[in-house]
């Protein structure tokens, strides 16, 4: 292999590191502007009520105040778009508008904007305006909206359902069930999470009025979309009056891919006054007025034979979506979730039925994972309920229903034509086990029962679903999202051999400006530093649909390849010419060009590419400049697999939990850089453990947050976590010419599931199967005060 | 996040702190890790912040004939690293070494922590079942308040309007045994239950015992029953379970909230008096 193209699948460090750790990095509250305003949002303090009036007077007359203004004066502004509503069903849809303006239906929702010279400034006049409301009576939890004599909180949505959705098929599903020789029926709870990126939102907008032109600066994970969606959909304006730059973005786990009221609110304003106008979001309004994650209310039925071979699987969820939906809220309880749940098994019948529900409560959307964290929390808990039921080991029922290699492509029907790419799950399976002394460890556990130690093990055997694109599988067609998903790339190698490349995507922590830059060194053979990546900025970067989902390598790089291939193929032609030979007698081989057999006459990259850009002598024919666009769609999602381990110790007294080792093995087919591959696996992890062990949400039943703050929500600490034993399997897949999955979501997806089955296994000798999470010492303690603990 | 407006001036002495605290709105500023918070959510808008951190005259470490004092400046992470301390007073550098995270020990004071009384606080538990007394100095002029009459309920005490504490002092535990334990909030890291011992141990009997809690009360509380129990006890797995029991029942008023129930804290006092005493004991 030549020298530069092992520098695909290369430890290096990332390049965005330096200004990151420096500080040097600029976010969007670094940015200032001449004549920038402030402005801050009175939002609502109850979860549901009418707004009879408003009186804004006082706060406009505070010193400094520049101006106030309430829902009404923008009522010619058009409500956010749901861009993902469930495919093939009617979506009762309710969105927000830039300020909500007779009725609110959840703790947060905004109503009035000060903006001043000043953030204190608007802060203080805020407290001028006077409210009158009607407080309406509140619904909290997804389920009990449904029922008769909830209180409603949308017209067009009878019985706060915005959607109802099933997929798989329910009579063979039922069937099934009654023909199995055991049935495990279970109500689980995925509970709501806050996403909590280190850096909140903020917008800053300024409208030019000569030109009717905006440039808006936010911290979005996809800035062509929010410009897409804020001209054509919410002002009505042509798309090219608006320019989106997204600054250093610091962290968005989802919760940043929105469009959001707020950033809408500053460009109108900014419009109305002629200055520009920044919001920064507070960690408070981050807690109350950012889309949250999950809150799935779950009940399964899972059949099964004697033997432990999965026969069927009934899912019934009521996903709860807050007040009002955000962006692609519709479609992450429904694609993303349901469609998964046949997990790494072949499981011949499954039934999932989902309602997307309204309740009074925050946005909820997609967060780290979207969807497949909780599919996966489902079924790798049906394995460990059928496993206890029939008395089992949970690794023989998870050998017993695995996909085996040979059934590659594999269709689980319920994906709706996709099919899982390839997966060797048995392999990472036993490479876990291997890592964890699986034998050793059941004979230390029953060591440890006898000295009233609890010691337990839980496994999750995961597969999810990444590099979300087929634009014909995901869009209006199929599964309902109102747009494509594929990605695309401009590369353009400069006079000076230099290479510059610009992608749709965005980058808000995941070192893109790194990997792309170590395929484009390995395909062309130059040094990493001689390329750069830009991104975040709709002025200069092709079009594209934004980071999430774990498809900006599975689908924007391979864009980036695409045109390198194509770059390459170009630099032959010119190469040969240079040489006078002919075209298809020379290769491309390590940065340089060359006559088969002869590289010792050769025409390296950088001459080639000065050659073009000077256009002295160029083929007949031939475009001056090496540059090249590439838009890609997949023609197939990517299926990242793995399986992950947690071993628990639980104290029978405090009901406090250790975790004594975490063992992951993920398959992300290839890996550009593994570095950047473990701290993802790392930093997901983390948020996933924490969903089991101690994230959640909790609104009171009037609709008020208690978990409001860091002081009470608790996010995870690096020393709450032993050292994490990572590996990988490593099978490429068939869908992209990289062979690359997606990396950003596997602990997420993977992890939370292995923690709560270790929890449980460390009580099975109290008689638990099942426990909610979070499951905190508290929690533990209950159970354990009721089973003879 | 965003105080309301408010007045800063800089004490240039001790008297001029009091002077200036004494005026109706004014906070003294220390470490700022309590107060702050509270500004910035507009929970406390007080007219003017009078900071104290430069008064060298509430800084330092000393000991005298049989006692540790400690200025009212002190920082958690000066307390838990101090030899003095962790001679004389070892439950207390443990105590302070557990306080929040690096930032909050390296800017946190001890005077600070004590007067704002946080009921999740772990100092003044330990002050508490280390006898100690605080150094007070206002308007009316000096006086010393032990720990047990200084704290009053939920956030009070017994501090009046513009009165500083200058320092605490700490009775050297010399041979006794002590230890403090607490189970910490996992968003917060604040107590949710901390338990501070002491204990004199001669021929493999407790002959005295002190017993504080702190986190599960409005107010870090002495437990008299528990400390009954042990004394005279050889400090074995029974005598802990009865004296855990003692405990549990002892408490009254334990708070609960949506991370831990009341119950659950209570059952918890007991759970951490036993591993406090199993720590203090090595
Ligand atoms: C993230 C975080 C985590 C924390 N975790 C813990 C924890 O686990 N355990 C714990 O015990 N604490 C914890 N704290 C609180 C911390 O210990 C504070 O530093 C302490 O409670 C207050 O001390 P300060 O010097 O910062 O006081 P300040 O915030 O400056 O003042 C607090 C109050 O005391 C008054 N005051 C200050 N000094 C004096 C004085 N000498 N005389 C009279 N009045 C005075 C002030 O007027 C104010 O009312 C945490 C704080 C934070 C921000």
């Amino acid at each position: 292999m030549a020298a530069a193209e092992k520098i695909i699948g290369s430890r290096i460090k990332r390049r965005e590191d330096p200004r990151l750790i420096t500080g040097e990095a600029k976010y969007l509250e670094d940015i200032q502007l001449p004549g920038l305003l402030h402005a801050a949002i009175l939002r609502s303090p109850h979860a549901h009520a009418k707004i009879k009036s408003i009186d804004t007077s006082k706060a406009a007359k505070h010193p400094g105040v520049v101006a106030v203004y309430a829902g009404k004066d923008f009522a010619d502004v058009n409500p956010m778009p749901c861009a993902w509503q469930a495919g093939k069903v009617k979506n009762n849809v309710n969105t927000p508008r830039v300020l909500e303006i007779d009725r609110v239906t959840f703790t947060g929702a905004g109503i009035a904007v000060v903006v001043a010279e000043d953030r204190y400034t608007a802060q203080d006049a805020l407290e001028l305006i006077h409210v009158d409301y009607e407080v309406l009576p509140a619904v909290v939890d997804a389920e009990k909206a449904t029922k008769s004599g909830a209180p409603q909180l949308h017209e067009n949505a009878p019985n706060n359902i915005a959607v109802e959705w099933t997929c798989g098929t329910q009579d063979a599903t039922d069937r099934a069930l009654k023909e199995a020789d055991v049935v495990v029926k279970q109500r689980m709870i995925n509970q709501r999470l806050i996403p909590t990126p280190m850096e909140t939102r903020g917008c800053i907008a300024q409208y030019q009025a000569a030109t009717e032109e905006w440039t808006v600066w936010m911290t979005s994970q996809a800035p062509h979309v929010m410009r897409l969606l804020m001209t054509a959909f919410v002002f009505g304006v042509p798309e090219t009056k608006m320019r989106v730059i997204s600054p250093q973005v610091g962290g968005g786990f989802g919760a940043k891919i929105f469009l959001y009221p707020e950033y809408c609110l500053m460009a109108a304003l900014s419009r109305k006054i002629g200055r520009p106008v920044k919001w920064m979001e507070t960690r408070s309004e981050n807690y109350i007025a950012t889309t949250h994650g999950r809150d799935h209310i779950t009940e399964i039925e899972v059949g099964a034979k004697r033997d432990g071979t999965i026969t069927a699987l009934k899912v019934n969820t009521y996903a709860n979506l807050g007040g009002v939906l955000s962006t692609i809220a519709p479609g992450i309880p429904t694609t993303l979730y349901g469609r998964m749940l046949s997990g790494t098994y072949r499981i011949p019948n499954i039934f999932c039925h989902v309602y997307g529900v309204y309740t009074n409560t925050g946005m909820v959307d997609a967060y780290r994972g979207a969807g497949r964290p909780e599919a996966t929390y489902v079924i790798e808990r049906a394995v460990d309920l059928v496993a206890h039921e029939l008395g089992l080991d949970p690794v023989a029922v998870r050998r017993k229903n695995f996909i085996p290699p040979e059934a590659f492509p594999y269709d689980p029907v319920i994906l709706n034509g996709l099919k899982y790419d390839s997966g060797q799950y048995e392999k990472a399976l036993d490479l876990a086990l291997k890592m964890l002394g699986y034998e050793n460890f059941r004979k230390e556990q029953a060591e440890a029962r006898k000295q009233g130690r609890y010691l337990g093990v839980g496994f999750s055997s995961y597969v999810e679903i990444c590099g979300v694109a087929p634009s014909a599988w995901i869009g209006l067609p199929g599964e309902g999202w109102g747009a494509g998903l594929w990605e695309s790339a401009n590369v353009r190698v400069h006079l000076t051999g230099k290479v510059v490349v610009t992608t749709g995507s965005q980058s808000h922590g995941q070192g893109h400006e790194t990997s792309v830059a170590q395929v484009v060194a390995g395909e062309l053979g130059i040094s990493v530093d001689d390329v750069i990546v830009q991104h975040s900025d709709t002025l200069g970067t092709p079009f594209g649909y934004g980071t999430y989902g774990s498809r900006s390598t599975a689908v924007g790089t391979v864009a980036v390849y695409n045109s390198l291939q194509k770059i390459k193929e170009k630099a032959k032609l010119l190469g040969a010419h240079m040489l006078e030979a002919a075209p298809e007698d020379v290769v491309y081989e390590d940065g340089k060009v060359f006559v088969k057999g002869s590289p010792d006459q050769s025409k390296t990259i950088q001459e080639i590419a000065g050659a073009a850009a000077l256009a002295y002598s160029l083929p007949a024919g031939m475009e001056p400049f090496l540059d090249n666009t590439s838009y890609y769609d997949p023609p197939n999602c990517t299926f990242p697999f793995g399986t992950h381990i947690c071993v628990v110790e639980v104290d029978k007294e405090s009901g406090e939990v250790k975790i004594k080792r975490y063992i992951a093995i993920d398959d992300v087919g290839k890996v550009i850089n593994p570095m950047i591959v473990e701290g993802q696996v790392h930093g997901g992890i983390v948020q996933g453990v924490a969903q089991a062990l101690w994230e959640g949400a909790v609104y009171d039943d009037n609709g008020q947050l208690l978990t409001g703050s860091l002081m009470d929500y608790a996010i995870p600490k690096a020393d709450f976590f032993p050292t994490f034993e990572t590996d990988r399997t490593e099978t490429p897949t068939p869908v992209n010419p990289l062979g690359v999955k997606g990396a950003g979501e596997t602990g997420t997806i993977a992890s939370t599931p292995a923690v709560v089955n270790a929890v449980v296994d460390a009580l099975a000798p109290f008689g638990v199967k099942h426990m909610d999470m979070p499951v905190t010492p508290p929690k533990i303690w209950r159970v354990l005060q009721g089973n003879g603990g | 996040m965003y105080p309301s407006n408010f007045d800063y001036q800089r004490a240039a002495s001790v008297a001029d702190a009091i002077q200036k605290g004494s005026s109706d709105g004014a906070k003294f500023l220390a470490g700022g890790h309590s107060l702050l918070p509270a500004l910035k959510l507009r929970l406390n808008e007080p007219e003017s912040l009078v900071d104290i951190g430069r008064l060298d005259a509430l800084k330092g470490i000393s000991v005298s004939g049989s006692s540790v004092k400690i200025g009212a400046l002190s920082t958690h992470a000066q307390i838990a690293t101090s030899a003095d301390v962790k001679k004389h007073a070892p439950a207390l550098a443990s105590a302070c070494g557990q306080v929040g995270d690096p930032a909050v020990r390296n800017r946190g004071t001890l005077g600070g922590n004590l007067a704002h009384a946080d009921p999740a606080s772990d100092p003044p538990t330990v002050v508490l079942a280390l006898g100690g007394k605080l150094h007070l100095q206002g308007s009316g002029g000096n006086r010393v308040v032990a720990a047990e009459d200084f704290f009053l309920d939920l956030f009070t005490t017994d501090l009046n309007p513009g009165e500083l504490i200058t320092a605490v002092e700490i009775p050297s535990i010399g041979q006794a045994k002590s230890a403090y334990v607490k189970m910490a909030h996992p968003a917060s890291r604040y107590a949710v239950v901390g338990v501070c011992v002491v204990l004199e141990v001669s021929g493999g009997k407790c002959s005295k015992a002190r017993v504080a809690v702190g986190g599960a009360t409005p107010k870090a509380t002495l437990s008299a029953a528990a400390a009954n129990v042990l004394v005279g006890s050889s400090l074995d797995a029974a005598a802990l379970d009865a004296a855990a029991k003692a405990l549990t029942s002892d408490l009254s008023d334990v708070m609960g909230d949506v991370y831990a129930p009341e119950d659950y804290r209570r059952a918890m006092a007991g759970v951490y008096l036993k591993r406090a005493v199993r720590a203090a004991l090595g």
